[in-house]
């Protein structure tokens, strides 16, 4: 068994494999993985002595769950009514089309970006409002400001880039 | 570790002793608004300079004892004008700041907090006369607000259990615990005529009885903070700025139905929520006013806190036992009662943040204050969210009772940059439109039912003349839509043809028949459905129908949006006459649409334009226009 489902079994069991849990282990899983991979889910159900239908319909109920890949940074664009009045239309598309992403897509091929919209932050006042991996969250937004905000994001990734260039493969730390 | 009543009120006594001794208490708004404007790095800078001033500064320490004058630095949560941020507010005089950048700091220090002058630039200003305003509680944006539940927001540090203490926090529990009966509980909460703020309305003492006269050793209190309504945001203010209110909103509920179990269910767009509840537990827990045998009084409490997983659904009560229990969260019809059968099939209080929010008061200072505030049938306070083309957006609580007019105008300021008044959308996709002539309706449960609409959670959207209601309509349509959990045929097929027939009244394509059909099928949803999503889904549609029908005919006759807003029916054109050729909105539009040299005349490719509407609001010289 790799080390990936090694860090798996240690989140069921904090939990102490309990189905009441499920929601929690499949938030905390995501957050080790960044989604949550097919063999994951089946690995899960087995652990925890549930049918993989059970699993994989908790996964697919709650839109926070992905069953594929996001991208290292993900942009919500929150299109909550505060937001929506304010325009989050405009910054939703000025942003698809500055990441180039392809109609139905969310996700940039490199997986830097993918690009979400969220019904309300809970910081409507700020409206029209941008949430950059969970926590960062811009107020007050325009197109011009977001666009500034990823060209802030891509130019560091260019600088890590640069600076371990030897370096291949994955960023994933998992 | 408090053990006894007296001890938690010696340790209030040191607390409010300890805020009275200090000079100066700085309050740095650190809710999720304030801190995306940068607050934190404020509130460093203040606690660098009380560092630097050590005879002024006091001790951040927790447990230090200082009797000495001085000045301390805190965090708060949202004061709900975030729009302002981040705020600043200095006690005990109450002034508040607004817009504090880091640059601002050490002049704040020096003139306020040294020298006791005001830096009236950081005031607020009056919108009228430009004066800048001292004090907090002057601001019309809080001079007509009745704080209950959200009192101690943006008063209290939320990560601070001796700040709630000395707010008179855990004091309604010791009351319980030690002067009250369980059934002289639930009289108090029934005689103050306080009803679920969570949408439904429902009297919480009726509900608390069902609860106790339930069998059963095991029952459960469930706070419900997933707080679905997109645009509403009280009960995250709540959550994050006065964490222990809510705990104890939970325990008095405990107590009164013969609970001994919690669990706050938070919705997952809350980080800085759940990270402040969990805080609140656990110190909670190791004073001792959390666990076995709390005060000594014999009583035991344990909470809880679960994450949602972003599903609108599961704010409704059935759907979000089965959430918490680990399944996917959708509805079962009722009853039974969650009061009878809910979580694991025990007796379970289900009881929105904002109403826990407003039992600690209605226990310390009784039935009768409470239900003098308010109307009759609707007690009380209500919190709503404002939000739109209002001049100052933000989180209000009011009397129940109080007109739109006073609401929008008196506390909003009116609609911004002189737009002139058409609608508000209130209690969002459950909740219906009022119009203009509903400005001196009052907002209450039971004046709002009548007229098609409901309080809702509090969301409350004001609109501009520039406004499209079929475009609103379409909104929260697909809202709803996307929300269905899907196990009604009438609510997942009904709400997916509503949304088709309002995308082709929208796009031109729509006839005078769609406009029955959609009437039909709100019909259909609303008396197919099993929950509330699709039993209210179509109550946004009905009421802008009702009001404001001769808007949708002219979306299907004329093939015409009357406000501009439905893209299909308008084309961006640059008046040719009025360009200055600033080049402008060639730079913004996002479609790079707009061609033109400097300082000649630009024109649009409709074929390019997507219709954004960015060249509109950005032209100074109001050169673009719409058909
Ligand atoms: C679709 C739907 C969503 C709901 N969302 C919420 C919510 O986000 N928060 C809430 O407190 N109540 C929500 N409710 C109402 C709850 O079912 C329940 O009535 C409420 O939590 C009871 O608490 P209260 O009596 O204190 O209002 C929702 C109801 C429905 C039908
Ligand atoms: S009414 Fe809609 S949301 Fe409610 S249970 Fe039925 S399908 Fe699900
Ligand atoms: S409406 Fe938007 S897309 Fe069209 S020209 Fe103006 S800025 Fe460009
Ligand atoms: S509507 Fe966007 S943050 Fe609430
Ligand atoms: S977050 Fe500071 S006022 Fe709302």
């Amino acid at each position: 068994m790799d080390r990936k489902f090694e860090r798996l079994q240690e989140i069921i069991e904090s939990h102490g494999g309990r189905v009441s849990h499920l929601i929690a282990i499949l938030q905390e899983v995501q957050e080790e993985y960044r989604y949550l991979p097919e063999e994951v889910l089946t690995y899960i159900a087995t652990a925890m002595n549930i049918s993989p239908a059970t699993v994989y319909g908790v996964a697919t109920f709650y839109t926070q769950f992905s069953l594929i890949p996001k991208g290292k940074y993900v942009i919500r664009v929150c299109d909550g009514t505060a937001c929506h009045v304010r325009g989050a239309e405009p910054i939703h598309f000025a942003l698809r089309e500055d990441l180039a992403l392809p109609k139905g897509d969310s996700t940039t091929p490199d997986m830097q970006f993918t690009v979400e919209t969220v019904s309300c932050l809970g910081a409507c006042g700020l409206a029209p409002v941008v949430v950059i991996n969970g926590d960062e969250v811009h107020g007050q937004t325009t197109p011009e400001s977001i666009l500034g905000a990823v060209k802030k994001i891509v130019s560091r990734e260019q600088l890590k880039e640069n600076k371990n260039s030897s370096e291949t493969g994955c960023c994933q730390n998992a | 570790m408090l053990n006894s009543r007296l001890e938690l009120d010696t340790l209030k006594k040191k607390a409010l002793a300890d805020i009275g001794s200090k000079e100066k208490r700085i309050l740095v708004c650190a809710g999720t608004g304030c801190v995306a404007n940068g607050s934190l790095k404020v509130f460093e800078l203040f606690q660098q300079l009380l560092g630097e001033k050590p005879e002024l500064a006091v001790s951040l320490a927790l447990e230090k004892e200082h009797s000495h004058q001085g000045v301390s630095a805190h965090t708060s949560g949202c004061h709900g004008f975030c729009q302002m941020g981040p705020l600043v507010r200095i006690e005990p005089r109450g002034t508040l700041y607004c817009k504090v950048q880091p640059g601002d700091v050490a002049e704040i220090f020096e003139e306020h907090i040294i020298n006791n002058r005001l830096v009236s630039r950081l005031l607020y200003h009056d919108d009228k006369n430009q004066l800048p305003i001292e004090t907090q509680d002057e601001i019309p944006f809080y001079k007509n607000q009745f704080r209950v539940a959200l009192a101690n927001c943006g008063r209290i540090d939320p990560d601070d259990i001796k700040d709630y203490i000395a707010h008179d926090g855990y004091q309604p529990l010791a009351k319980v615990l030690f002067e009250m009966t369980p059934d002289e509980v639930i009289k108090e909460v029934l005689d103050s005529g306080l009803r679920g703020r969570g949408g439904g309305g429902f009297p919480t003492g009726r509900k608390w009885l069902f609860a106790r006269e339930a069998g059963g050793e095991k029952k459960y209190i469930v706070c419900n903070g997933d707080e679905g309504d997109p645009g509403a945001f009280m009960d995250r203010s709540v959550m994050e700025g006065d964490p222990h209110r809510i705990i104890e909103g939970m325990m008095l509920a405990g107590y009164a139905v013969g609970a001994d179990e919690g669990y706050i269910y938070v919705r997952a767009e809350y980080p800085l929520a759940v990270k402040r509840l969990h805080n609140a537990v656990e110190t909670a827990v190791r004073y001792g006013m959390l666990g076995e045998n709390i005060l000594g009084s014999g009583f035991s409490f344990k909470v809880n806190i679960k994450e949602g997983a972003g599903a609108f659904v599961c704010g409704e009560e059935t759907a979000l036992i089965a959430s918490i229990e680990g399944e996917r969260g959708m509805p079962r019809p009722r009853p039974p009662f969650p009061a009878v059968s809910g979580l694991w099939g025990c007796p379970t209080v289900i009881n929105n943040v904002e109403t826990l929010a407003n039992l600690p008061s209605i226990i310390l200072k009784g039935a009768g204050w409470f239900s003098n505030i308010g109307v009759t049938t609707s007690t009380g306070t209500k919190t709503f969210a404002l939000a739109g083309q209002v001049a100052h957006t933000g989180l209000v609580e009011v009397p129940m009772g109080l007109t739109l007019k006073e609401i929008v105008f008196d506390i909003g300021g009116g609609l911004r940059d002189n737009k002139v008044f058409k609608a508000v959308q209130i209690g969002g996709p459950s909740g219906g439109c009022l119009t203009r002539e509903h400005l001196d309706l009052p907002l209450d449960y039971d004046s709002l039912q009548k007229a098609g609409a409901m309080v809702g959670s509090g969301g409350l959207v004001v609109m501009g003349e520039d406004t499209c209601m079929v475009e609103v309509a379409k909104f929260f349509m697909g809202f709803v839509q996307n929300e269905s959990c899907g196990k009604c045929v009438p609510c997942r097929e009904g709400t997916r043809g509503m949304l088709e027939l309002l995308n082709r009244i929208a796009n031109g394509s729509g006839t005078e028949e769609d406009l029955s059909l959609l009437e039909e099928l709100a019909l259909i949803v609303k008396d197919g459905s099993l929950c509330g999503l699709g039993k209210t889904s179509p109550n946004p549609v009905l009421t802008t129908l009702r009001y404001f029908r001769s808007e949708y005919e002219a979306h299907v006759r004329d093939k015409k949006c009357p406000a501009g807003v439905c893209k299909d029916l308008l084309d961006y054109r640059i008046d040719p006459s009025l360009c200055k050729g600033c080049g402008l909105c060639k730079k913004l539009c996002p479609a790079d649409a707009i061609s033109g040299e400097r300082k000649e005349p630009h024109w649009i490719d409709l074929e390019k334009c997507i219709k954004c509407g960015t060249c509109i609001s950005k032209c100074k010289f109001g050169s673009i226009v719409t058909n």
